[in-house]
């Protein structure tokens, strides 16, 4: 028996330990499969299902989806209030704010959750809201980056998608984006990290099964950027992608990354249907 | 301190009502417990750690707000106006900081 | 394949497998309240009501905490407190105290309500940092005082940075 295999038999058992019981009190283990079941039961999970799909809301807990179906009391929306303040606010050198050019973001904004990521003919491959966000800043108004997981980013990538909100996600395939497509797809079905899982495994073929406490969702990204119970403030879906990719020991990739960029592509696909959330509410 | 603070109440209501109000407030709650994972070095505490509602500058409610209160404090109480007037919100934070924000209430 | 599987499963306890995985190491570092030295306990809670409401002898009845049975994330777990009073001048809850009874410290928060609250019902979010009793005293303007507690599972996270 070689290291690897050794490895990969601890991964196997590893995950099942995640999907199974909870391995430190025998006595949760009964609680949690009523949880499970308790949580998909809820009446309101139909506006947030599609066929076969489902959001991560179905996978919440009730006081999670009050949290969300609140919009004074949704913490992401604290984060809506500045990015509406950015939106009207003059940036840059040449003197002028989001609505100079682009009017009401109700209007103009609606929908554009769905174009992105979207293809880029000069780069020649997918680039994300937040990537374009920054050029655009940089070469349409003079203005300086923000950083991706920033105040103002964050802020501004929820003020924008949250125009999109209960829009269905579609993102068509067309033959230039198809070939990202297919990366993303490749790196959303392959193991990966000491580990040796990949995000398939968790969230296709065990989705609504609980990993520990948590039900695990379909890893649907039709409510990002959402607020995240653990982190108490909002958080980019590659932010989420380089936890996930920790948590299997394997090195995360950067937010903005081809990789990255190419499985939220494949992710938008594989959510066709579902309505846009943003700002979710999620553990 | 930080941004803008969430505060919704109706505009007016009948004398005597009891109406709930909402509050809400960007902050992070630093509880003091956390270490910078970079210096090893504890990152100080730096809470909210006083609400206060007053309605025509009669006290309606206070909270103190201890470390174990969440990011981004929520608070939701109730009132009883008599009588149309101002309400004020403050929120205070253990450095002595303070945001306050007002909303008028017509009642008949 | 199935033979080497059987044969983990005799030799390793879960918690040795875990341990590998360092799936252990990870569970506890998910909670930033924790800190490895002193925790409160159900009698500094205890205390710590006790003097802020100025007496250890307790109704109960009147006062009803409302928090979800289990918790999904420590860091954010919403609480309501209501206390059963017309809130006139002459009868009224003075104040409201909430502790939690293994947090690193029991205080939690406390409300100071007058006649003008109207209702005594408050709601907030507060962090737990392990499965443990929240409990909620509310004093009255006549010196009494009325308790509650209510349990909060609050449990590992299955994954997620």
């Amino acid at each position: 028996m070689n290291g690897k295999n050794i490895i990969s038999i601890i991964a196997i058992m590893g995950l099942g330990l995640l999907i199974g019981a909870c391995a430190y009190n025998q006595e949760a283990s009964s609680v949690y499969e009523t949880e499970a079941d308790k949580r998909a039961a809820d009446p309101r999970n139909k506006n947030y299902r599609s066929g076969d799909i489902y959001s991560g809301y179905v996978a919440m807990t009730s006081q999670s989806r009050d949290m969300q179906d609140d919009d004074f009391s949704n913490p992401g929306f604290l984060w809506v209030d500045i990015g509406e303040g950015l939106w009207s606010k003059v940036n840059g050198s040449k003197g002028k704010s989001c609505a100079s050019c682009h009017g009401s973001a109700a209007k103009s904004m609606k929908g554009i959750a769905n174009t992105f990521p979207r293809y880029d003919a000069k780069t020649k491959k997918m680039i994300a809201l937040q990537a374009y966000l920054n050029r655009h800043m940089v070469n349409d108004m003079g203005a300086k980056k923000w950083k991706w997981e920033s105040k103002n980013m964050l802020a501004m990538a929820i003020y924008v998608k949250l125009q999109s909100r209960g829009v269905p996600v579609k993102a068509g395939l067309n033959a230039q984006n198809r070939p990202f497509f297919v990366k993303g797809k490749k790196f959303f079905d392959q193991p990966r990290g000491l580990l040796d899982m990949s995000c398939k495994q968790c969230h296709t073929d065990n989705a609504g099964n609980m990993a520990r406490s948590n039900v695990l969702s379909m890893g649907m990204p039709n409510g990002f950027p959402t607020y995240r119970l653990k982190w108490q403030k909002p958080g980019s879906i590659h932010r989420r992608f380089i936890g996930c990719n920790k948590n299997v020991r394997a090195k995360p990739y950067k937010r903005g990354s081809e990789e990255y960029t190419n499985l939220e592509f494949y992710m938008l696909q594989h959510a066709a249907g579902l309505k846009w959330e943003t700002p979710s509410v999620r553990n | 301190m930080a941004s803008k603070p969430r505060v919704k109440l109706p505009k007016s209501v009948k004398k005597g009502q009891v109406v709930q109000i909402k509050t809400l407030i960007p902050h992070k709650m630093e509880t003091g417990r956390r270490k910078n994972k970079k210096t090893g070095k504890k990152i100080p505490q730096h809470i909210i750690n006083k609400v206060e509602a007053t309605f025509n500058g009669k006290p309606v409610i206070t909270a103190d707000f201890h470390a174990a209160i969440s990011a981004n404090p929520y608070f939701v109480f109730h009132a009883r106006i008599n009588e149309s007037g101002t309400f004020k919100f403050v929120w205070t934070d253990d450095k002595g900081k303070s945001i306050s924000t007002s909303r008028k209430v017509t009642a008949a | 394949m199935s033979n080497s599987l059987s044969k983990y499963e005799n030799t390793l306890e879960r918690r040795d497998i875990l341990k590998l995985l360092g799936l252990g190491t990870m569970a506890v570092a998910t909670s930033s309240l924790i800190n490895s030295d002193a925790l409160a306990t159900p009698d500094a809670a205890t205390k710590h009501l006790a003097k802020l409401s100025g007496s250890s002898s307790y109704k109960s009845g009147k006062v009803k905490i409302k928090m979800p049975t289990i918790a999904e994330n420590g860091a954010t777990v919403p609480i309501s407190v209501s206390v059963e009073s017309p809130m006139t001048a002459d009868n009224y809850v003075k104040a409201i105290h909430v502790a939690a009874e293994k947090n690193p410290q029991p205080q939690v928060a406390s409300f100071h309500l007058t006649p003008l609250s109207g209702k005594a019902n408050i709601s907030t979010r507060m962090r737990l940092g392990k499965t443990q009793n929240v409990v909620a005293v509310a004093v009255m303007n006549d010196g009494s005082v009325h308790r509650v507690s209510s349990q909060v599972k609050v449990t590992i996270g299955g994954c997620g940075g």
